[in-house]
Formats: structure tokens, C-alpha cells, sequence
């Protein structure tokens, strides 16, 4: 036994009270859904966790007309402060079920228990508490005085950090004076359904928070319900694309966080240490799950030996296997069609010539598992240089001068994040200025907070989540407010005209 | 005995420079009551694809300027509309058939509209930007950087409405270039005279070559080709409201383009107009444990 080898060290499931299937939670109620309800299973084991209500077009509808009385007859009406205890509450709760909620993320994600213990949960309750305070402080948002809510957001949340993605849609949202109808992910519904738990524990007024469990037709129909104002999504570019198209000349507003490809940029004079815990960091925390990873590492030609070498040592130490194990760094793949995805563009990345590096690990039997991989000598044309493969997989490419660095870097479509390591200031500050990119971490790598607004520039999406700026993203001034209601009309009838002509180029064409 | 006037050639501004449209197509522009003045140019799609890759080749210098560069910049095209103020009067009375007060008011606004959005160069970071008080030993800091390639239809004088051809134009104009952006901008195409002065203007003020580009002709024609042009990173659509707008806006979705929605009439000056184009860049730096 190797002082690498530890003995098992698993957190406990017994915490957890599940039931044996989960209804929609509408109107302050779990309800039965009418489409045809699925399983979510344990992606580590292939284990079934619990059954999961689909939500029909009717059933968003439902969610839709609950969560606009909620707006209209309480949650409207409320004070700033009120409508601040309870989310203050909230976080409260979030904070002393905490060990519970970690443990059903990374049953029902496969992320590693460290992560969604300590990195995940704690967010949540810091989300739900920064803008708690905030309610009562709107006219401090940078809106003027007086800024009003937009009335029903329709959320659409990703798998990859469930309950921090609900936290990040939700708590905005309701401070703001919304109230929301919210779709977790296909795959990873449980957290959200045990959050809406908390929302009964906190007493939240009936309606305000919605949740409609189910696949994508689910959310299509969610963005397209006519009584929705706001939509918020965080997934990838294709869909983020088509809810773009969805909303035009709706008049509703629109936040979308989308796919990236980060470059994460060493510097030959980087704190070396430091830079290949950030790699490791930006591009396998989360399995690589991570929209904003840093997933292309450019690193200065004169040290691209050295920085390989010591990342690959590194990464032997990495521990792959259960997630639930509190030693357990790389957890497992959130479900079996992620996995083929990130097969399918590993493949491609060794077919187009590129070198591949996989890390020694034992692959467990069951359940969905890639091991950390490093792609060297990857070129920029490579499909695995430009399209986001969501996966623990890195691929590295060299530059000689700051220039081409900032050049390759921003040679994507995307630009939601980067990452700069050298120990020189001024060369950081000059880099960060040139990235084409809504965040930026210098000598750190993927760092979350609150107050920090995270969000992407070109084809990463648009509006900001978090700080100030993700406050805005659910509010309108008070003139526009006012504006609003006679432009509605105009609105409909330019929708309705652009839908009728794409109909009559579509029989044009069946012709 | 009356002197025989020399009428101006109205062409394109492209890149710094006036040319004609690579099409070869005008069009006539009357007076209200129908008397000819000037043929201008009708932009075509190849047009605006060259508008787009002078503004493109122009957006990091102009960005890069700085704040306070720029403010002045914007300040001297005020300076220098100042000095022509009758020139565009004129111009006005004759296109728009409006009267010499009218005129007169439409020019000041527009002139003092310049000066307010020069002032705004090297506040708008400061008034949307934000220090960021993380939970951990790191510097955080937001600012506000600019979008990128904006494309513009402007304010439209349509039949039975009054035209304000050339405060329109600079009040969707200046606000896009308050922080850095590059546009290409459609003008009225009913009334695109001044809008080709004011190109003059700027070519012989401080705003270098690329920075703005205007296109006459039909913003119909050529608005479609702008949206989904994969190299403009958002499109301003304050004058569509008589196109079809909500295609355009679809297209823009294909490149996720930043959108803003057609609005009646003149746009009043806004910090919104600045931030519309402007994207929010957060720097993380690490700070040592001492």
C-alpha cells in the first residue's frame, strides 16, 4: 500500500429520507405530472435513486398561472424586507441541511462529495444570502430609483452544479420581486425538488417558487409560455440559440449562459506550483463539467516540457472512484450520453493528430467514468481546440509571445472565462485587458462568489449572474416599466407576423 | 445676375472614405414637396460586408484609445458640427420640409447631444463597473468593455411622422461609440443628406477611419445581411419598427448578437444606450497571504 492509497472513507447516505418518487411542486404543492414520469439514477453506480414527475404543457401552464398569481396577488405586494427575511431564511435552512443536500448532489450528479460539500452547498446559502439583503436596496441596483420586477421567470437550469445553478436563478429573481417557474436539468432533478422542501420549511408564499421537473420539451415549452417576462438559461449555445429566436419579439427578457472553451495561459515566469494546481483545478473540477473550464491550456513554448511533465505526475495522483468517498477527487460522468459525447470527441482529437495522455486509474465496473485525460500538441483547428467537450479532458497548445497567447486565446467563438498565470502584474493586467472574455482569473482558476457577476462576451450568451450586475438582469427601470405595457401589443402582433411568414416559407418549400 | 450653385455628390462612408456603392445604384431624395436634390448612393449587401470589416479593422484602436481620447474625439465632432450649423439648417429645411426654427433645433440638440455622450467616456466604467467583495484573499473587479462591431439601423422618417434625420442618426450613433465600439450605421433612408454631412464631419474631425461607417440606401435591403453577418456582435434596431424586425432578430440569434428593440421616434440620451453595448469583464487576481 502506497501512501497514495488511501482506505475508503464513504459519506454516509443514511442522512438522506428520499421518497420513492418526486411530484411537480406547484402552488406551495407536490402535484402528479401528466407526461410519463422517469427515473433518475446515480450515474456511479447506474443505481435507480428515485422516479421524477414529467411536467406536460399543461402542467408548465399550470406552473405558469400559479406563478403569476403568486406575482400579482402576494409576492408583488410584499415589502422589500419581508420578501429579504425569507430568502434570508432560506439560506438559513440551506446552511443547517447542508451535509444532506451535499450528499443528494453527489448521489444523483456523481460530483465528488468534497466538491458539492464544500464547494456547491456552500455557495448555495451565500447566493441565497448575499441577495436576501439586497431586496430592500433595489433602488441602489444602478436602475434609478424605484426599479421594478419583470413578472414570471421561466429558469432553465443545467446538470452540472444543480442546486448552485437553481441558487444562482432563484435568489436574483425573488430578491428582484419575481417569481419563478424553474426546470432542473433531465438528469439531475433531486436537489431542486429537496429545495422545494425548504421553500415549504420557510413558509414562501404559495406560488412564488415553482418547480417542473422533465426533458427538453418540458423547457421549450416553458420559454414559449406567453406569460412569462423573464428567461434564464444556462446550457449550451445550440439551445441557447433557439430560446434566442423563441423570445425575439416577445418583449421578454432575456439572460443566457452558455458554452465556452477557456484558455487557461501560462506564463514562463508563472509560480510554477501554484499554475499546475490551477490546471488541474480549472479543467477537472467537476469531472470538467464546467461550462467556463479551462479546457485549453496555452502554455509558453520555452516551459511546455516541464508544465506536461509535472502535470501528468500530478494527475497519477488524482483518485477516481466514488464520488461519495470523501477522498475522492475526479467523480463520475453525469450520465451515459456525456460520456459518449466525450468519447466520441477524444477519439476525433487522437484521429486529427493530436497526443493523447491518459491518467493510470481503475475504471470501476459500473457506472459512467472517464479517466483524466491531456491532449498534447493539439493544433487550433482541432475540433477538440474549438468545441467545448464537457469533459475531463485537457488539451494543450503553445505560443512564444504574449500576442499570439492573447491571439489563440481569443480565437474562438466563445468567451466566457480565461486564465492568466505569471508573477509579473503589469503583464496580468495588460493580458486581461486584451481577453475576450466575462472572466478572468489571474493565478487562480474557476473561483465563484456571490457578488462576483459571472457571464459571457460573443457566443457564451449575454446578461451577467451575480453581484449588482445579476440583480439588473431581473429588473427594468421604472420608465421602461411604464413603456412596457403599451408596447406589448406592437410586440405580438411583429411575432405573430414573423411566424406566420416562416410558415408560409416552410409550405413554400414542401411544395 | 444669379450664380449657378455647384450641388454636392452625396456617396458612402466607408473606412474613412466616400465611396460610391460598389453596386453602382442611386437613388433620387426630394424635397418634401417632391423637388429633386440629390441622387445618393443605394448601398448594396456588398457594401455593407466592406462596412463591416473597416469597423472590425478599426475596433481595437478605437477601444484601446483612452477614455478620456475618446471623450475628446466625440467632443471635437461637436466642436466641428458647431462651426457647419447652417450648412445642416439648410440641409434640413430642404430635405425634411421642416422650418428654419425647427431646423435650428434639431441641429443644437443634436450638437449638444455629442457633448453629453463625450462626457460620458470616462464615467460609464466608473457609474456600471464594480469592486467585488469575494469571500476569499483575491482582488475582484468588474468593468464594463465594449461589445464589439455594432450595427445600427437609425431613426426612420416615415410617411406621416415627423423626420429628425439628423438628431436620430447621432442619437443612436454617439452612444455606441461611447465606449469603444466600431458601427456601421444605416441612415434615414428617405432623408440620408445629412447623414452623409455628417460623415464630413467626422472625416475631418479626430475620429479615425473605420470607426463609423454609414450606408444609404434600404434598410430592408440591407439591414438582413447586417443581423446575421457573423462578424457584427450586436445590432441596434431603434429605427426597424416599419421593417420586419423580429426576423432580423432571429438571424441576430444565430451569432447571439445583442439585440435592441425598435423604439418610435428619436431615442432620448441614455446611460442604458452606452451599457447596451458594453460587456461585463470580471478579473479575479489572487492576493499573497502575508
Amino acid at each position: 500500500m502506497s501512501f497514495l492509497d488511501y482506505a475508503p472513507a464513504p459519506e454516509s447516505t443514511s442522512i438522506l429520507h428520499l421518497k420513492d418518487s418526486y411530484g411537480l411542486f406547484i402552488d406551495g404543492t407536490f402535484v402528479a405530472g401528466h407526461g410519463t414520469p422517469f427515473a433518475s439514477i446515480s450515474p456511479a453506480t447506474e443505481q435507480h435513486i428515485a422516479e421524477i414527475a414529467s411536467a406536460s404543457a399543461a402542467d408548465v401552464d399550470t406552473a405558469v398561472a400559479a406563478a403569476r398569481k403568486a406575482y400579482e396577488k402576494t409576492w408583488s405586494k410584499l415589502s422589500g424586507s419581508d420578501r429579504g427575511k425569507y430568502l434570508f431564511r432560506i439560506a438559513r435552512l440551506i446552511q443547517e441541511r447542508a451535509r444532506e443536500l451535499a450528499v443528494a448532489e453527489t448521489l444523483d450528479n456523481g460530483k465528488p462529495i468534497k466538491e458539492s460539500r464544500d464547494v456547491d452547498v456552500p455557495l448555495v446559502a451565500a447566493w441565497f444570502f448575499y441577495y436576501a439583503g439586497w431586496a430592500d436596496k433595489l433602488d441602489h441596483a444602478g436602475l434609478g430609483a424605484n426599479p421594478r420586477a419583470l413578472g414570471v421567470a421561466a429558469q432553465i437550469i443545467p446538470w452540472n452544479f444543480p442546486l448552485l445553478m437553481l441558487a444562482w436563478k432563484i435568489a436574483p429573481a425573488l430578491a428582484a420581486g419575481n417569481t419563478v417557474v424553474l426546470k432542473p436539468a433531465e438528469t439531475t432533478s433531486l436537489t431542486a425538488l429537496l429545495f422545494a422542501e425548504i421553500v415549504q420549511q420557510a413558509e414562501l408564499p404559495d406560488g412564488v417558487v415553482n418547480i417542473v421537473t422533465g426533458a427538453g420539451e418540458t423547457g421549450a415549452a416553458l420559454v414559449r409560455h406567453p406569460d412569462v417576462n423573464k428567461v434564464a438559461f444556462t446550457g449550451s449555445t445550440a439551445v441557447g440559440r433557439e430560446i434566442a429566436k423563441a423570445v425575439a419579439g416577445t418583449g421578454k427578457k432575456v439572460t443566457l449562459e452558455l458554452g465556452g472553451k477557456a484558455a487557461n495561459i501560462v506564463f514562463d515566469d508563472a509560480p510554477i506550483d501554484q499554475a499546475i494546481e490551477g490546471i488541474v483545478n480549472g479543467i477537472f473540477f467537476n469531472q470538467g463539467h464546467v461550462c467556463c473550464a479551462g479546457s485549453r491550456l496555452l502554455v509558453q513554448e520555452n516551459i511546455h516540457e516541464e508544465v506536461v511533465d509535472r502535470l501528468k505526475t500530478r494527475l497519477a495522483t488524482l483518485r477516481l472512484g466514488d464520488p461519495l468517498d470523501k477522498n475522492t477527487d475526479i467523480g463520475a460522468i453525469n450520465s451515459r450520453e456525456q460520456l459518449d459525447r466525450i468519447r466520441e470527441l477524444s477519439d476525433i482529437g487522437e484521429a486529427e493528430g493530436a497526443e493523447r495522455w491518459t491518467a493510470p486509474c481503475v475504471i470501476p465496473e459500473n457506472g459512467f467514468w472517464f479517466a483524466p485525460t491531456i491532449f498534447d500538441n493539439v493544433s487550433t483547428s482541432s475540433r477538440i481546440a474549438r468545441e467545448e467537450i464537457f469533459g475531463p479532458v485537457l488539451s494543450v497548445l503553445t505560443f512564444r509571445t504574449p500576442a499570439e497567447a492573447i491571439a489563440k486565446a481569443n480565437n474562438t467563438p466563445y468567451g466566457l472565462s480565461a486564465g492568466i498565470w505569471s508573477d509579473k502584474g503589469s503583464k496580468i493586467l495588460a493580458v486581461a485587458d486584451k481577453l475576450r472574455a466575462g472572466v478572468i482569473w489571474a493565478n487562480t482558476f474557476n473561483r465563484f462568489d456571490p457578488a462576483s457577476p459571472f457571464g459571457g462576451y460573443k457566443e457564451s450568451g449575454y446578461g451577467r449572474e451575480g453581484g449588482r450586475q445579476g440583480l439588473a438582469a431581473y429588473l427594468t427601470t421604472a420608465a421602461a416599466a411604464e413603456s412596457a405595457s403599451v408596447r406589448t401589443s406592437g410586440y405580438s402582433r411583429a411575432r405573430k407576423q414573423a411566424e406566420t411568414r416562416t410558415l408560409a416559407a416552410g409550405e413554400g418549400e414542401g411544395k | 445676375m444669379s450664380r449657378l450653385t455647384v450641388p454636392k455628390t452625396y456617396k458612402l462612408y466607408i473606412g474613412g472614405k466616400f465611396p460610391r456603392s460598389e453596386s453602382g445604384r442611386t437613388y433620387e431624395i426630394t424635397t418634401a414637396k417632391g423637388v429633386f436634390l440629390a441622387n445618393a448612393s443605394q448601398a448594396s449587401r456588398k457594401d455593407a460586408r466592406d462596412a463591416v470589416v473597416a469597423a472590425r479593422g478599426a475596433q481595437s484602436g478605437w477601444a484601446d484609445a483612452t477614455a478620456y481620447n475618446r471623450g475628446q474625439v466625440l467632443y471635437r465632432i461637436a466642436e466641428l458640427l458647431e462651426g457647419r450649423h447652417a450648412q445642416f439648417v439648410d440641409e434640413l429645411v430642404s430635405s425634411e420640409g421642416i422650418t428654419a426654427a425647427a431646423a435650428r433645433d434639431q441641429v443644437d440638440d443634436a450638437i449638444d447631444t455629442w457633448v453629453w455622450y463625450a462626457g460620458w467616456a470616462d464615467k460609464f466604467v466608473q457609474v456600471a463597473g464594480s469592486g467585488n467583495p469575494v469571500s476569499g484573499p483575491y482582488f475582484n473587479l468588474s468593468v464594463p468593455e465594449p461589445t464589439g462591431v455594432v450595427a445600427i439601423v437609425a431613426p426612420q422618417g416615415v410617411a406621416g411622422s415627423k423626420p429628425s434625420s439628423l438628431l436620430g442618426l447621432v442619437s443612436v450613433l454617439a452612444p455606441a461609440l461611447v465606449a469603444g465600439n466600431t458601427v456601421v450605421v444605416i441612415a434615414d433612408q428617405a432623408h440620408p443628406l445629412s447623414a452623409i454631412s455628417l460623415a464630413e464631419v467626422l472625416s475631418t474631425s479626430d475620429v479615425p477611419g473605420g470607426v463609423v461607417n454609414i450606408l444609404t440606401g434600404s434598410p430592408a435591403e440591407i439591414a438582413p445581411w447586417l443581423a446575421a453577418h457573423a462578424d457584427v456582435n450586436a445590432i441596434d434596431l431603434t429605427g426597424a419598427d416599419a421593417l420586419d424586425w423580429v426576423d432580423l432578430q432571429i438571424a441576430a440569434a444565430d451569432t447571439l448578437k445583442r439585440v435592441v428593440e425598435p423604439e418610435p421616434g428619436v431615442p432620448a440620451r441614455s446611460l442604458d444606450r452606452i451599457l447596451a453595448f458594453t460587456e461585463t469583464k470580471t478579473v479575479w487576481h489572487t492576493k499573497a497571504l502575508i
